[in-house]
């Protein structure tokens, strides 16, 4: 049996495929403008006999499809266990959502923290103050790293930091320096909420953060202890979803 | 509602035109979130038809009143004891506070970061949408959160009569004695305004009155500790809600006939969700008429919602009020001491709160608790925080919420639901 989990989130859309216990497809398109039509063009290339939704559109999918859903939480707790047998804590930066969520010893979700109403902290964060130095967002890591030491950023609202930044760079102040400085932000605030929801215990960063090296970098360095980050960290929703839809009766 | 009332309406001096407008939104709202419920005891159908005429039949018998000599009386909070305000034969209100409205006018006077239930008061006021509060011959603020008694301030000079109550911060001897100066000044202001004597024998009537309405509100309680919920939460905040401003009696004998017929559902092991729905109660700030949205997240996302620790729940009807002595001092002696037991975030320290909740945690057996704040709630952000860990100290799965009126963030309040009800089943 073919049992499928597509995660359409605010950037993009991930869909994974199961047969028993080995993945056959992992595909990834943009969410754009009209996820829904996104999500179709990536089903009709793969071959499921069931499907299950998660993420921000994943009523959406319902909807069209009539699959059913299952929150990102759960799907991020049940792909990471997968993957992590033995892990307790799942750090989860998205597009506009990040999460700490915490495991108990079955794997099950016990205690899950997200970020408030707005996107400080998360991917859009990074990505406007990516482009606010003149970075990609695919080398704002690389080139926050080649920076001995960060500017400090007061601001965690987008806006704000943003004009910070303006200010930073009006003063002369080192683009890369900043990017540093940014970088910290996030983590201060990631760290901020793993903290307040799970001890230690074998911790997992994922979402499209998660291929930030230097968010790797500086999250493992002030956590002080072995981050495990999935191959593809973005898929791992998709791939929880697929693991339930299995197991689903 | 029929065309006597538009003249009712202009009578008071409200916006026609912004009325009918707030009219179609809570109708359509009503629909979407009441109408649309299944297997609703037959027995709601008294507050469907009180939510069609609630600003037409209502105001219409408010009015009559009136034309009687007898007095209305506004309040936005539980402290404003009814008891008293029935011995004058006056009829309380509790004032509306659950929507947005005319918040550009709203935030000319008031910050923007107030709480939505503040600003929902002005924004209904300054936005002249609502019959209650041009029905008021008085109303009345209490020195209760910083927000509201700032407010009351402003409020002052946009209402003909508002007379504020001073509250107690401490449950201390010294707080008591504030409470009972205060009730007793607020007795002398009804005397006042209705020119009725108040006398024991009247004092005894009025917390007869109010005793029964609560009685009733105590029975409905009891009988969603019952799986499958034979009520949904949705219902029984409805009937919360309505509780502060219905005709007391009929209001009594409505809840009343709800719970015969929610006996026999039970009997006939009958209830709105499937036995075995993930059961929660909610915790924190009231949610005011018609403040809908966030009960309607939790039970379309497959939970029931089986108790509210709130003002506008069992925190606020939780008491009867002492009937057994027979002079005015001993009846204002119990008056106060009932409502001293109200166990608000607005008093330091509280700790009478998370035993509550864990009391209705036992009693509903519900399965986890969502504590519930207004967005720029100092005292209940401050007080959720400490719940959380006594809760969790329990191992009873909590969630913390703080939100607004604004439906920008249902999509996230949704996803943490779910996943918090994920977590439960």
């Amino acid at each position: 049996m073919y049992c499928a989990g597509i995660d359409i989130g605010s950037r993009s859309i991930e869909l994974v495929v199961l047969r028993g216990s080995e993945i056959v497809s992992s595909l990834r398109a943009d969410s754009g403008f009209a996820p829904i039509q996104q999500a179709k063009k990536l089903i009709t290339q793969v071959r499921y006999d069931r499907i299950m939704a998660t993420g921000y559109g994943r009523h959406l999918f319902e909807c069209s499809f009539k699959a059913p859903t299952v929150t990102e939480i759960k799907a991020y707790a049940v792909g990471a266990r997968f993957l992590f047998p033995n892990v307790t804590t799942i750090l989860d930066i998205g597009g506009q959502d990040s999460k700490a969520i915490a495991l108990n010893d079955s794997g099950r979700v016990s205690k899950f923290e997200m970020n408030d109403r707005c996107a400080a902290g998360t991917g859009k964060f990074l990505e406007i103050m990516a482009h606010s130095l003149g970075f990609t967002l695919e080398e704002f890591g690389q080139e926050a790293m080649k920076a001995t030491e960060g500017v400090h950023i007061n601001s965690m609202c987008t806006v704000f930091a943003e004009s910070e930044v303006t200010s930073l760079v009006a003063k002369g102040e080192d683009r890369r320096k900043i990017a540093m400085g940014l970088h910290r932000s996030v983590v201060r605030r990631s760290v901020g909420m793993v903290k307040r929801v799970a001890g230690s215990g074998l911790m997992v960063f994922a979402g499209g953060v998660a291929r930030n090296p230097c968010m790797r970098y500086l999250l493992q360095d002030t956590l002080n202890q072995i981050i495990h980050i999935p191959d593809d960290p973005q898929m791992v929703g998709a791939l929880g979803a697929a693991l339930l839809s299995a197991e689903a009766p | 509602m029929s065309e006597d009332y538009r003249n009712m309406w202009a009578d008071l001096g409200m916006d026609l035109a912004a009325h009918d407008a707030l009219l179609e939104v809570l109708g359509k709202g009503y629909q979407d979130i009441y109408l649309a419920q299944k297997n609703r005891p037959k027995g709601m159908g008294y507050f469907d038809f009180v939510m069609s005429e609630v600003h037409g039949l209502r105001i219409k018998e408010l009015i009559n009143e009136k034309k009687a000599g007898r007095k209305v009386i506004g309040s936005f909070c539980v402290f404003v004891p009814e008891e008293i305000v029935r011995a004058a034969d006056a009829t309380l209100v509790g004032l509306c506070t659950g929507a947005d409205f005319a918040t550009e006018e709203v935030e000319k006077i008031l910050p923007r970061n107030t709480c939505s239930l503040i600003k929902s008061a002005f924004g209904f006021k300054l936005g002249k949408v609502c019959p209650f509060i041009e029905s008021s011959d008085m109303i009345v603020g209490e020195n209760t959160c910083d927000g509201k008694k700032k407010s009351y301030e402003v409020l002052k000079d946009l209402v003909p009569n508002l007379y504020v109550m001073d509250l107690p911060q401490m449950k201390s001897e010294e707080g008591r004695a504030l409470l009972k100066a205060e009730y007793q000044r607020f007795k002398e202001a009804v005397v006042n305004l209705t020119g009725v004597s108040i006398d024991a024998a009247r004092l005894k009537k009025g917390i007869e009155l109010v005793n029964n309405k609560r009685k009733a509100m105590h029975r409905l309680s009891d009988l969603r500790k019952a799986d499958p919920a034979p009520i949904s939460g949705l219902d029984a905040l409805l009937a919360n809600q309505v509780f502060f401003y219905d005709d007391i009696v009929r209001f009594t004998d409505s809840v009343n006939k709800i719970c015969d017929e929610l006996e026999d559902r039970i009997a006939d092991n009958k209830g709105v969700f499937p036995k075995g729905t993930p059961r929660i109660v909610i915790s924190g700030c009231p949610m005011a008429v018609p403040n809908w949205k966030f009960p309607w997240i939790v039970e379309t996302s497959g939970a029931v919602i089986v108790g509210e620790e709130s003002c506008i729940g069992e925190r606020g009807t939780r008491n009867l009020t002492d009937n057994t002595k027979e002079s005015t001092e001993e009846l204002m002696d119990a008056i106060v001491d009932r409502h001293f037991k109200v166990d608000c975030a607005i008093f330091t320290p509280n700790p009478d709160r998370v035993n509550h909740i864990l009391e209705m945690v036992e009693k509903y057996k519900a399965d986890g608790v969502i504590h519930y704040g207004l967005q720029f709630c100092q005292p209940y952000a401050t007080e959720a925080m400490s719940v959380e860990k006594q809760l969790e100290a329990k191992n009873i799965p909590t969630l913390r919420i703080d939100t607004d009126y604004s439906m920008e963030d249902v999509g996230q309040l949704k996803t943490r639901v779910e996943a918090f009800i994920e977590l439960l089943r």
